[in-house]
């Protein structure tokens, strides 16, 4: 077991060629994760919470203007700047690459949301609240986090536990594809794909050694593990 | 016994003058207790509310996750720089003229370290789990992070705390001595136990000053060491216009800068309710008004070596942040504080007539206390409106439940101090007979 979990490493690459910006992908994680709505008044003091978000950009000036959508979610940096700085390991980095949030160790000093140059980490300035009937759609396998917390991206990590579970009693190793995050498996124009990245034929891995290649803020040195590839038309 | 009785013969007038604010209470002193008492009450009000309904109660948003409970945190832990520096370096460099300003210093210093300690507390997300920053074993083996610098920051505001109170407590003991023989009533049993059994023996004068020298130096370090450590949660981290090395020295002069201001405040309102016009005379306010001028001069030559080197090399990201100060939104604070506590103390202390007036020097440290109040919350709020990616750009103004929380901070410190001034004398009497 403690051998095959060194042998992932979960990595994502997001086509800004096929984003169309539809923001499927942000309603499925609010629905997989229990991310809690907000609402009218919430998003205007700048505090709806989405682990995913469609960043838009516009290009060019009136009437020649090209609308630019890029995705971003936590980029699990394999040099994470939100993890030296909690000062109770609640930001921890997994032997799998992913960067975990422990919510119970969280006690909310946000220093991890300053520091992360993604803008990726959400808090939760209240309990959370869903009006009726979206309190039962609730996923039992993701905690509901509570009032004074960090929370972001997991990369679906129950999904992931799921896959490499049922992989195991079957007596198989995780084949590229049983593990889908919940935004990859709605996105309708495939633009996001996930794998291991330890396996050189996982389409993510494929998808990764093209010449668009490129991190976000490559600059900083974080390391991310998603890869963006630059939409060429 | 009786020695020490013929000693203070010699010089009753002292005894009498500095003891007077601790034996004699004006009808105002209650208003004044009344008053700060209902605004922490307020401020308590507001904590509560906030820590039931839960920390939106703030205006933070990302990507803003920090502002003036921070900032007031570095105002507070900058604050207790007065009493440290003041006596401290004064007191290794044997000017003499500190010793009527030590006490009144180093009281301060006490306390801003207490309000400072508060501003932690408003700030966290679950304060009722506190205690997970504290090293204690646990079934889960789990220890605080070492690495991050907010673990620096608790370790080194501790150990300050500690080594300050020790450093108020050291030369208390002969006064507390000679209260313990002068007050009686309620506070006698507790001069009692605070003097330790001080009878002013040879030995015991010996034993103190070596206590003294020992820990004075040591106490400047200390000193240094906790804002360098204050600054450095800025100057490690990744965020533009905070990542830089000029953030250590530039805290601890901007600590320094704000709390002489402090002292010259301090100074001039107790010499005008207990009319120490004898021993706090407008010399020392020239002194004083030097130093700030000092502090001033090296803190803009800190601030302008930082801006100059991040407007020549220009990059993107920086620059967002010194255009929105310069220019941008957050310009009128910027130069508001930039007049407060450069422009105006430049003006006036650089002149020795003005410095040999109090009440002058008292405003200049009100102005350079406003001021940097003003640029610890352009230190946090600019920088965090800025982030690499444009999409995530925030602003920011504090909520009424924030401001009350520092307006009852703020009337919590000076009722402390009220408070001190009945038990403790406020200049030092041993040392002033000295």
């Amino acid at each position: 077991m403690s051998e095959e979990k060194k042998t992932h490493k979960w990595e994502m690459v997001i086509d800004l060629d096929r984003c169309t910006g539809c923001e499927a992908c942000v309603v499925a994680c609010h629905a997989e994760n229990n991310v809690r709505i907000s609402g009218e008044d919430e998003a205007a003091q700048g505090r709806a919470i989405n682990w995913i978000r469609i960043e838009r950009y516009w290009e060019g000036e009136y009437p020649d203007v090209r609308t630019r959508f890029m995705p971003v979610l936590c980029q699990h940096c394999d040099d994470a700047p939100c993890e030296p700085v909690c000062p109770v390991y609640a930001s921890y980095h997994t032997p799998e690459g992913l960067n975990a949030q422990v919510y119970n160790r969280c006690i909310g000093v946000r220093y991890c949301g300053n520091n992360c140059p993604y803008t990726a980490r959400q808090f939760n300035w209240f309990d959370p609240h869903w009006d009726e009937p979206l309190a039962e759609q609730l996923n039992p396998d993701v905690t509901v986090r509570q009032n004074g917390i960090m929370e972001k991206c997991t990369f679906c990590v129950q999904r992931i536990r799921q896959g490499k579970e049922r992989a195991e009693k079957e007596g198989r190793p995780v084949r590229d594809g049983d593990i889908t995050p919940a935004c990859v498996q709605t996105c309708p124009t495939s633009a996001l794909v996930f794998g291991d990245r330890r396996d050189p034929d996982s389409r993510v891995s494929k998808l990764a050694r093209q010449d668009r290649a490129f991190h976000l803020l490559e600059s900083v040195g974080t390391h991310p593990a998603v890869t963006y590839l630059k939409r060429l038309t | 016994m009786e020695q020490e009785d013929r000693h203070w013969e010699r010089i009753p007038k002292i005894n009498h003058e500095l003891l007077a604010p601790l034996l004699v209470t004006h009808w105002t002193y209650f208003l004044l207790i009344g008053v700060l008492a209902c605004l922490v009450a307020a401020g308590a009000g507001a904590w509560t509310y906030q820590v039931q309904t839960g920390i939106g109660q703030t205006n933070l948003h990302p990507p803003i996750f920090w502002a003036v409970y921070i900032a007031s945190f570095i105002f507070w832990v900058g604050a207790s720089h007065s009493g440290t520096f003041i006596s401290g370096v004064l007191r290794l460099t044997k000017a003499e003229w500190r010793r009527p300003v030590t006490r009144i210093a180093e009281l301060m210093t006490f306390i801003s370290l207490i309000i400072a300690t508060l501003f932690v507390f408003y700030h966290l997300g679950r304060v009722w789990r506190w205690y997970y920053l504290i090293p204690y074993p646990n079934q889960r083996e789990m220890w605080p992070n070492f690495r991050s610098p907010l673990m620096w920051d608790a370790t080194a505001v501790f150990t300050y705390a500690t080594a300050s109170t020790i450093y108020l407590y050291l030369p208390l003991i002969p006064d507390f001595a000679l209260l313990r023989e002068r007050i009686g009533g309620w506070r006698k049993p507790l001069y009692r136990v605070l003097s330790l059994g001080w009878t002013g023996t040879q030995n015991q004068w010996q034993i103190l000053e070596t206590a003294m020298r020992i820990i004075t130096p040591l106490i400047v370090m200390v000193m240094i060491s906790v804002h360098s450590i204050v600054g450095w949660d800025f100057g490690v981290s990744l965020v533009p216009a905070w990542h830089s090395t000029i953030f250590a020295p530039y805290f601890v002069v901007g600590a320094v800068h704000s709390g002489m201001g402090l002292v010259a405040i301090g100074l001039y309102v107790l010499r005008k309710i207990y009319r120490l016009d004898d021993y706090i005379t407008p010399e020392h306010f020239d002194k004083l008004a030097k130093l700030m001028l000092v502090t001033t001069l090296s803190l803009a030559y800190l601030y302008f070596a930082e801006l100059l080197t991040i407007w020549y090399a220009n990059i993107p990201d920086h620059m967002w942040v010194v255009d929105a100060l310069l220019t941008g939104p957050f310009a009128v604070p910027f130069w508001f504080m930039a007049t407060c506590i450069y422009i105006l103390p430049l003006a006036t202390l650089t002149n020795p007539a003005f410095r040999q007036w109090p009440l002058g020097v008292m405003i200049i440290g009100v102005l350079i206390n406003i001021g940097m109040y003003i640029e610890r919350v352009l230190i946090l709020v600019p920088p965090l409106s800025y982030p690499r990616l444009p999409f995530n750009w925030g602003s920011y103004f504090p909520s009424w439940v924030e401001m009350t929380i520092i307006v009852g901070s703020l009337a919590l410190a000076v009722l402390l101090y009220a408070l001190a001034v009945k038990i403790v004398p406020v200049i030092s009497i041993w040392e002033e007979k000295e």
